[in-house]
């Protein structure tokens, strides 16, 4: 189906399956219960999921195919989320303009990043791309406060022109109120609850769309793996020197993957202006490019599904370990006699709350020592285990070299 | 695999078809049961306290955190009532809000505006906060609040001083107890040309990003008012930590005052910098060179040290107020008093504002009889309370900016301990500070219930 193979479609149809009823999936506990708190199924954090997933897969296309590790990849994700705020500022509150710009503007910075940095390979690579990153934040920060709204964002205001007739999502209030980005009137944050026996499942429209369009992303990153354009990449992963001695410039292939790679990017930040119109100029600051590594490794570099997963675990740690706070443990050990509850809490306090980041960190060892491929090396054993045979393929995490 | 070939007619057909889809589910979205978002219907109502709880301001989030903890307490009835006992309005008795057990969820701000919006997010989507506050930097604060306003849910902001928040990025949903930059300017000018002469020449050093450019713009405006010169502004990155490059050319710049717009640990490193590059011992066009800052904080100066000593700014409150400045500042001694029994040390100020504000909702929300955001809002608008330490208080329709007397204060020469480290020299009538609502720009546009 669609030009992929029988292995392809499956995966492809799976993950269609997993965005569709991730609602459901990520609602396992009822409301009310005590652990509701562990329920990731909120429209926020589902959107989340999916943008940050196209942002990996994005990044992958990059790290897992040609093994050019990039430092830089925030500034992409900044320049996409500015120039989609822009347009929602003056053209339409509709989201498609936005996220078209933002996919444009990405993928000319990035063409111009790329240029200069693609001279090198390795860690000289890396840390062109930090610095130009780096550059990016500080400009957004300060010197192009006009246009980045300096270190408090830019948002979508009441006095915005929004030159475009109101049926495509032109004017500048609804009611005395900045209207909400929308797509023909479907405004992003509007979801219908359907409460089924305890629980409550939240079907947001902003959700959906990008879930759609992380389909679509999904889709194309499967054909461009299977392509030889893809081959291509693999080579010079796993030897650039034997390839240029062959008479072959890899610059041009480089060149256009890294323009790809920024082009995934700048969709992510688009998509994140659509669905929460602010942007702020941390959103390009060295951390977020570090996240989306993190990201990638955790899932599986050069995996297809992989940096879904790493995406999604990451802000799961992110946005619900954050929020477990004290006050919570002591409910949760209140069966406990009152030293070993006490006890219990001072030895779990370090990993919750502002300790998410310790939690990950270990996580992040543990996986990088024992599963070195990532979470999708972790299903392919389960899936050896439990004796189901995968015959066709060694782990294609092994590096080439 | 197969290629179909496409008709119009197939075309048209699913277009039809795909419209129909797209616009049946609109119907459930409309509006269901509830009047506004998060309408809390059992025994308990859910408030979403979102602070810094890693990051620069830290410090400052685990002392909000306190105090909301605090407040939640008293509302329920819990401990000795703090403020309630003193605050002018009377309609609390303890028994939550409207009759409604108070909850509370906390979210992690990392004083990023992303992080932030994204923990705001979560508490309105998932935990059904009705009301959120927070927030220790202004970026964050203006963030927060238009996410509020767009999810129809009110937002109390918290430490958060720059004039954008109330000015050129004001909200209808959101309010602020806090003091602004403006008024720092105002409170301080006729205290350091009373001490310092009116023919000085300040050199400001600037942290570059919003609030520091409103901090500086009012500092200038109020001082050259009065006969200062500005002998030079330099901005300063907001992740800088040495700042001895930018403290050297200072004395040679012909200027006699430093004006240093640095908050939290920018304002720690470079007051430790200028006092190690011997500019207080300094003399410059024949007088004492002196150092101003105009926002201070205990838990700054507890981390500059002795450095502050003999140094002015301004706060929005210091626990000491009641005792040195008598009765009409009634309240403080009430809070500090339930703080420090439950906590062992006194409130800082951004205690002080978020407890404030807790208690300010919870009795808007009591006198409105609901908690819809646009009542909510009509309560507090116009308002005027006393008994919550700062003396008569009006909170301004116009704005939702909160107006009353500002503190100006120096640090001590000798400090008795940690705590103790600023003296207050002088408190600035409301009347002084206040300014016209119109002179920062922006739109309130309409409160909004969400739903």
């Amino acid at each position: 189906m669609f030009g992929l193979n029988k292995k392809d479609t499956s995966l492809l149809l799976i993950v269609a399956a997993l965005v569709a009823l991730a609602p459901i999936i990520l609602n396992p506990f009822p409301e009310g219960s005590g652990m509701a708190q562990f329920n990731a199924g909120y429209p926020d954090l589902m959107q989340r999921f999916v943008i940050f997933g196209i942002f990996a897969i994005g990044f992958n296309i990059l790290f897992g195919l040609t093994g050019y590790l990039s430092f830089g990849h925030a500034a992409f994700l900044g320049a996409g989320s500015y120039a989609g705020m822009w347009m929602m500022k003056l053209l339409s509150i509709n989201v498609i303009p936005a996220i078209v710009f933002s996919v444009i503007i990405a993928g000319l910075i990035s063409l111009a990043i790329g240029w200069i940095s693609l001279r090198r390979s390795g860690i000289y690579f890396s840390i062109l791309t930090l610095a130009f990153a780096q550059m990016a934040f500080a400009l957004a920060a300060s010197v192009l406060t006009p246009i980045t709204g300096g270190e408090t964002g830019l948002q979508t205001n009441l006095n915005d022109p929004r030159i475009l007739p109101g049926f495509l999502g032109g004017g500048s209030s609804v009611d005395g109120n900045i209207p909400k980005p929308s797509l023909f009137g479907i405004e992003m944050t509007s979801s219908f609850e359907v409460p089924v026996a305890g629980w409550l499942w939240t079907f947001n429209w902003g959700y959906y769309i990008c879930g759609i369009v992380m389909l679509i992303a999904f889709y194309i990153a499967i054909r461009i793996f299977r392509s030889p354009f893809g081959l291509m990449l693999k080579a010079v992963k796993s030897n650039q020197q034997r390839l240029n001695y062959t008479g072959l410039n890899t610059r041009p292939y480089m060149l256009a993957c890294f323009v790809i790679s920024g082009m995934y990017a700048g969709l992510a930040g688009g998509l994140m202006a659509a669905m929460d119109p602010q942007v702020g100029a941390e959103r390009m600051q060295w951390t977020a490019s570090g996240e989306v590594v993190l990201m990638t490794i955790l899932g599986g570099v050069g995996t297809l599904i992989g940096p879904v997963l790493g995406a999604g675990l990451i802000k799961y740690f992110e946005n619900i370990f954050s929020k477990i706070n004290d006050n919570l443990l002591h409910q949760w050990f209140a069966f406990l006699p009152d030293g070993l509850e006490d006890l219990m809490v001072t030895i779990i306090h370090p990993f919750i709350g502002k300790g998410w980041h310790l939690t990950l960190g270990l996580m992040f060892m543990a996986i990088v020592i024992f599963l070195p491929g990532g979470l999708v090396e972790g299903g392919q054993r389960l899936r050896k285990m439990f004796g189901r045979k995968s015959e066709e393929r060694a782990p294609k995490t092994t590096p080439a070299e | 695999m197969s290629i179909k070939t496409v008709s119009r007619r197939g075309v048209l057909k699913s277009g039809a078809v795909a419209g129909a889809g797209l616009a049946v589910p609109t119907i459930f979205t409309a509006s269901s049961a509830a009047a506004f978002t998060n309408e809390p219907t059992g025994s308990s109502v859910t408030l979403g306290f979102n602070v810094p709880q890693t990051g620069a301001y830290a410090d400052e989030g685990a002392d909000e955190l306190r105090a909301y903890e605090l407040a939640v307490e008293h509302l329920n009835g819990g401990g000795d009532g703090g403020m309630l006992n003193t605050f002018s309005s009377k309609v609390l008795n303890g028994s939550g809000i409207l009759g409604k057990k108070v909850e509370y969820v906390t979210g992690d701000t990392q004083t990023k505006p992303d992080a932030a919006r994204a923990a705001a997010r979560s508490m309105i989507e998932k935990d059904g906060a009705v009301m959120i506050t927070g927030g220790s930097s202004s970026g964050v604060a203006v963030a927060v609040q238009a996410l509020c306003q767009e999810a129809g849910i009110i937002f109390m902001a918290g430490l958060t001083h720059s004039n954008d928040t109330t000015g050129k990025d004001k909200k209808a949903n959101g309010f602020r107890h806090f003091f602004n930059s403006y008024m720092s300017g105002a409170a301080l000018a006729p205290i350091l040309a009373k001490n310092y002469g009116n023919d000085r020449k300040a050199y400001h050093l600037t942290a570059d990003y919003n609030w520091g450019y409103t901090t500086e713009e009012a500092v200038r405006t109020s001082t050259e008012a009065m006969g200062w010169e500005t002998v030079a502004a330099v901005k300063t990155p907001l992740a800088q930590t040495d700042f001895s490059s930018y403290v050297a050319p200072v004395l040679n710049s012909g200027a006699d005052v430093l004006v240093l717009n640095h908050y939290g640990a920018n304002m720690v490193n470079s007051l430790t910098s200028a006092v190690q590059f011997g500019l207080r011992a300094a003399e410059a066009n024949g007088k004492n060179f002196e150092i101003v800052v105009p926002l201070y904080s205990r838990l700054m100066a507890r981390g500059a040290g002795k450095n502050v000593a003999g140094i002015f700014g301004s706060t929005n409150w210091h626990w000491s107020l009641e005792n040195v400045a008598g009765a009409k500042y009634a309240g403080t001694n009430a809070f500090v008093q339930s703080f420090g029994q439950k906590y062992g040390f006194p409130p800082s100020q951004a205690a002080h504002t978020v407890y404030c504000q807790t208690l300010l909702y919870a009795d808007a929300v009591q006198r409105a009889g609901s908690f819809n955001p646009c009542a909510v809002a009509e309560a507090l608008e116009g308002f005027e309370f006393d008994g919550l330490g700062n003396g008569p208080t009006l909170y301004r329709a116009e704005d939702h900016q909160c107006f009353k007397d500002v503190l100006v204060v120096r640090g001590k020469e000798n400090p008795d301990n940690d705590f103790d480290l600023l003296e207050i020299v002088d408190v600035t009538p409301a009347a002084q500070v206040t300014y016209d609502a119109s002179i920062f720009g922006g739109e309130l546009g309409s409160c909004n219930p969400g739903a």
